[in-house]
Parts: C-alpha cells; structure tokens; sequence
C-alpha cells in the first residue's frame, strides 16, 4: 500500500473582488475550486493546465503560503490548518520549491554559498556546519565547488536552475514543488536538468510536484498526470493511461494539441479545441468545460460531473465517462447515490 | 513550385561591443522557395533572430556590420537604400514577433491598425474597412466585426496574435517572417495559430520564415529546416532529413535531448559543456569544444558546408556524419 503523503481534500481558494463604490457587490475568482487529490510518497506528479487554470495557486495552498478558503491538506497525517507553531515550522524544512525563472529568485548580492546556506540558518543550523552542508548538496547537483563564490550574475540559466535545486535540497525536504523548472531553458540545458531531478529523485525518494505546460517534459518525468481546467482538477491518473487514453475531452484536446516531436506523426490530429477558456470570474454553470466541449449535453451545462473512478488511480470528472466508471469517488460526491 | 524566392549568400552579422565585435552570425547561407515553410531552429543565443533581423534591416543601426548578400526576388536587400527597402517591409515581407502585445498600439482599435497598412496602398477608406473585416475573418477571428473595434487590451493572446497575421496578410506579402509567434501563448492556442499558419500558406502561397526554439514546431509545420549553433547554420535539410537522419553532431545529440519518451526507457542524452565565447576570431569549428567526435583539426580549421544528398548540408568534418542512436 502506497503511503500519502499530500492528501487534499476540496481545497478551494477564492480571491475577492469588489466592484462599483457605492454599491458594492462582491465576486470571486475561484482561482481553485474543490480539488481533492492524493500524492503518493515517492511519486512524481505532474500538474498541467493552460494558464490561469490554478496550476499555481493550488501549488502556493500546497506551501502553505497562501491559507485556502475552503477544504483542507494533510500533509504527513498533519492537518496544516490546525497545525501547531512547531509543526507547521517542522512543515517549512520538509517542503521545498524551485521556481521557474532562477535568476528572479536568487538574491544578486548574495554568493551561491550564502544563497544556499540561508534556509539553514533561518532553521538554526550553527553557520560552520551550514557552510558544510552547501558544498554538499553543490555535489549533489553536479556542480563544481568553486561556483560557492560566484554571484547569479556570473552564472549560465542552467547552472542557477541547479543553484535554486540544490538550495531547495538543503533542507533535506520530502516534498519538492517545481513550477515550471525547465521553462526558461533550452534543450540541453532542459535535458541535464531533468536528469538531475530523476537522479536525485530516485537517490532520496524525493516526491516532486511539477508544474508545467510543457506535455512533453510531464510525460517524461512523471507517474501520475493531474489536468486542471478553471480551477478544478478534470483527470487524475497514471501517466500513461492519461497520454495514450485520455478520457476527458478537455485532456484529449491537450494531447492532441501538444506538438509531436516527430514530423511523420505530423497531421494526424484531427480533433483541435475551439475557442478559448473562459474567465475564473464568470464561471459557466455545471461543467467549466462544456462551452469549449464537442460533447456537451444539456446536462453538463446543469450539473457539474463528480469524480468517476475508471481504476483505482484513474479519476475524470466528466459526465459521458459515468457508463465506464467502475466506482465514483465517494470522497467527492459524499451525497450520491450510486 | 521550386522557385526560389529569398536566397542568404554567406551573411555575416557582427555587433560592436566593448572589446572587439561579437560574431553573432557566420557565414550563413540558404534559401527559402516560394510556398514553403522554413524554419530556422536554435537555442537562445545562436542568432537566429539575428538573421531574420537583418534581412528587414531592424537592427540597431550603427552598431552591426553585416557582410554578404540577401537576395530576395533577384534584388540584394543589404545593398538597398533605406527607400527601396520600405517599400519592401510590410508590403513583400512581413513580420510577426513573439509578444503581439509589443507591436500594437494600445490606443488605436486593433482594427484601425490594421486598416493603416492597408491604406498605404492608396485604397479608400470604406474598402479598406471592408478588407479588414475580411482579413479577420481569414485569421478565424470570432466575432470578426465587433473585435476589430476592440483595443488591444480587450483581447487574449491568441487573439492579439491573430490581429497581427492578418495585419501582415491585409497586404499580401510573398514572406511572412515569424520570430518565435507561438512562444507566449498556451499549447492549445499554439496548435490554433499553427494551423491557421499552414491553412493561410497553402491559401495566400507565402512562404514562411519560422524562427523558433521548439522543436515541436518544427516537427509540426516546417518543410526545410535550418539548425544553428553558435552563430554558424550547422545543418540544413528537409524536415524528414533532419528528424531521421541528422549529420552534424550538435543536432544529433539534441534530437536525442528532445523528452520524446518516458523515463522508464531511459534517461535523455545531454551535451556537456557551453557555448565559447564569440567575440574572439578564433578558427575552428565552434561547436568543437563540446562534440564528443571531435578531432584536432576541428579546433583548427572551419569546416565547409558539405552537401550530402540533394537537399541535406552539413557543416562538419566527419564523412560519415554521427549517429548516436
């Protein structure tokens, strides 16, 4: 039995919007909204969706750097709503995260070794075994120890994605969300950083998060693919049954809009997604999907579909799914009846 | 079909820097026939925006020397005057960037910017407006009338990009030049302006000039390809050429680096080191200090480009070429 390590159970977050000055009338923007979904230990979980799906905003409820307003995530059996100073301090040293543009989140007056060291200290490691444990984990992203010097600006973009991936280790973290690490890269430079990533994946049973909108890099590096559209998670499965099989029409038109990276496959996509998404702020009714879906019924502009189970670790939200749907997600749709 | 209609006869762009010149571009030559679609293909830095830059001549002006010769239509756009050359942009060549946002004004309707190219032909305004709506029309626009009096910042990117093709197609160019114009928009809308590219192409006949960094594009819509490194066109081919049977070793270890696979089929080929610096004028072949094939005399000598079949050119050494598959 796999063991949990993130559970998210209907974890929403709404952002405020006031409009008019004498009237006021407040809207929302459901930036994430009812997402449930389990990340296994040792997993590697790709998050895809176009932009302004809450690929990111799900990421930072996950950090704990913005407070959800609904829902809650367990992390390590800890609920971190409830969750005391200590455990949620305990929380910091075991989730880390590398984001996309490595040379905005480096401190330019800082030398590697100081950018590295920092976490640690802030923990209250003494400075002497710090400075130890920076060298360390430079090895650890392959890189030679007489960078520990150098300042961002005398580095190459792939070298500070490693500056920003060994920082992130420093801590010895059970969990790393990468929000799109490999965008700002090149192909070379794209491919020593994924090996990286698996490298030290496999080394220390690391589970990752990735954030991209890259489908190629997410087939490479991942188990499992969650497929976000306005907010809710539409599919959640392995990865290969999401890339070669995918159910929900919306993760069909992703596939198939991904270029192949081989010209003999080219124009075999016949089915390419009209329009574009919608607004968080005026969200349909029923399924966010439906006005961009070839599919749609009048019951998917009612009813927003539940969470059907195709297997144990295959879940879609979409109505024309339910004939196949061996179970549905009870954790859910507590209420239904089937 | 064959007719060729912008041929590049050794170009060379060098940029003025502190201590001496940067080559940013060397020795480049190919040429684009009417109809196709061709694209030049490198990492950050290897001049490929260079070239298409320089072809329009928008580089910032007295601090480039550009060498050799840019024949489009049998006239050598280096050799021009800055008058004979605005009759060219826009008109016979067109351009599209990679943020739409960046080339439109965010004051005017989309539709009067549009309307302002056409108008330079000396067509009345009611006709020009009518030609406007017709060209949105062609781009797939939805709503075509109500958004060409939309500003800017009413549109998504996708939809910005679109008000630029047509901007560039209102005036019937024989080239549309596209530097990176998928690269800020989400792969569903990338596959849109994809295919609407192609479907315009074998419409209007333009050839096109995609430049880009995504090898997934190039799969997707290119006929010929050029791949550059370092400032030098290492290999140009067929699309079929390059994918199936790369020569030169930089682009065969990328199409190795390309993710194409899982990872439990194993992990992706990388290519170690970076790219020398370019300001020096050292002889050799630039890719030499990081090829794995590498003999002493790439260090020393450049190498030619080499043809090895009737649309494949290499620019390397090795006989044989490499195979690292």
């Amino acid at each position: 039995m796999k063991e949990a390590q993130i559970e998210l159970t209907h974890v929403k977050k709404y952002f405020e919007i006031t409009k008019g000055i004498i009237k006021q009338k407040k809207t929302y923007v459901k930036a994430v909204d009812d997402v449930t979904m389990t990340i296994n230990k040792g997993e590697i979980v790709g998050l895809v969706g176009e932009s302004g799906s809450g690929k990111t905003t799900l990421a930072r409820v996950i950090l704990n750097l913005t407070k959800p307003t609904g829902g809650t995530v367990i992390f390590d059996h800890v609920d971190l709503s409830k969750a005391t100073k200590q455990e949620k301090k305990e929380f910091h040293t075991k989730v880390s995260v590398v984001f996309q543009d490595p040379a905005s989140n480096l401190n330019p007056r800082e030398t590697v070794q100081s950018s590295i060291m920092r976490p640690l200290v802030i923990h209250g490691v003494p400075k002497a075994e710090a400075r130890e444990k920076a060298k360390e984990t430079l090895d650890m992203v392959k890189m030679d120890q007489r960078y520990l010097n150098s300042y961002p600006h005398q580095l190459s973009g792939g070298q500070l994605q490693r500056i920003a991936i060994a920082r992130a280790l420093a801590m010895n973290p059970k969990i790393m969300i990468l929000d799109e690490p490999t965008s700002a890269l090149d192909v070379s430079v794209q491919a020593q950083i994924l090996n990286l990533l698996l490298d030290l994946q496999e080394k220390f049973n690391l589970t990752y998060l990735v954030i991209t909108h890259d489908l190629n890099v997410i087939r490479y590096i991942s188990d499992k693919i969650a497929v976000m559209y306005l907010g809710r998670l539409v599919e959640f499965g392995p990865t290969e049954e999401v890339t070669q099989n995918p159910k929900h029409p919306y993760t069909q038109g992703l596939m198939a809009a991904a270029p192949i990276l081989d010209p003999h496959l080219r124009g075999r996509k016949e089915y390419i997604m009209k329009g574009e998404p919608g607004s968080l702020v005026n969200l349909p009714e029923g399924c966010h999907f439906h006005p961009r879906c070839p599919f749609a019924t009048d019951r998917c502009k009612t009813t927003a579909p539940g969470g059907y189970l195709l297997s144990d670790e295959h879940k879609v939200a979409c109505h024309l799914c339910e004939q196949e749907a061996v179970g549905i997600d009870r954790e859910v749709f507590p209420d239904s009846t089937k | 079909m064959n007719e060729e209609l912008l041929r590049i006869d050794n170009l060379s762009v060098d940029y003025k820097v502190r201590d001496g010149f940067l080559s940013a571009v060397k020795n480049a030559s190919f040429e684009i026939r009417k109809k196709e679609i061709f694209a030049i293909v490198g990492e950050s830095g290897c001049g490929k925006s260079t070239i298409a830059h320089s072809i329009l001549r928008l580089l910032p002006e007295h601090n480039e020397i550009i060498k050799g010769q840019i024949m489009f239509k049998g006239k050598d756009l280096n050799q021009a005057t800055e008058k004979e050359l605005e009759a060219v942009r826009g008109k016979q060549i067109g351009m599209i960037f990679q943020n739409p946002l960046d080339s439109l004004n965010p004051v005017y309707t989309t539709g009067k910017q549009v309307e302002e190219g056409i108008l330079i032909d000396k067509i009345p305004r009611e006709e020009a407006w009518n030609r406007v709506i017709e060209m949105y029309k062609d781009v797939k626009m939805p709503d075509a009338e109500r958004r060409a009096k939309s500003y800017p910042h009413e549109l998504s990117g996708g939809m910005r990009q679109r008000v630029m093709i047509a901007m560039m197609l209102a005036r019937d160019p024989n080239l549309l030049i596209a530097d990176e114009p998928t690269t800020a928009l989400d792969v569903t809308i990338e596959a849109q302006i994809l295919r609407l590219i192609k479907q315009l192409r074998d419409e209007y006949g333009t050839a096109v000039m995609l430049i880009t960094h995504n090898f997934g594009l190039v799969a997707e819509i290119a006929d010929y390809v050029a791949v550059m490194y370092a400032g030098m066109i290492v290999e140009t081919g067929t699309v079929y050429d390059i994918f199936d049977h790369p020569m030169h070793p930089y682009s065969s270890l990328l199409m190795k680096a390309l993710p194409r696979m899982t990872k439990k089929e194993g992990r992706l080929t990388t290519i170690d080191g970076s790219v020398p610096r370019l300001t020096s004028d050292k002889p050799g072949c630039r890719f030499a200090n990081r090829c794995p094939f590498a003999k002493e005399r790439c260090f020393n000598e450049d190498p030619d480009i080499r043809k090895i079949s009737e649309t494949h050119n290499v620019r390397c050494f090795l006989e044989k070429g490499v195979d690292v598959r």
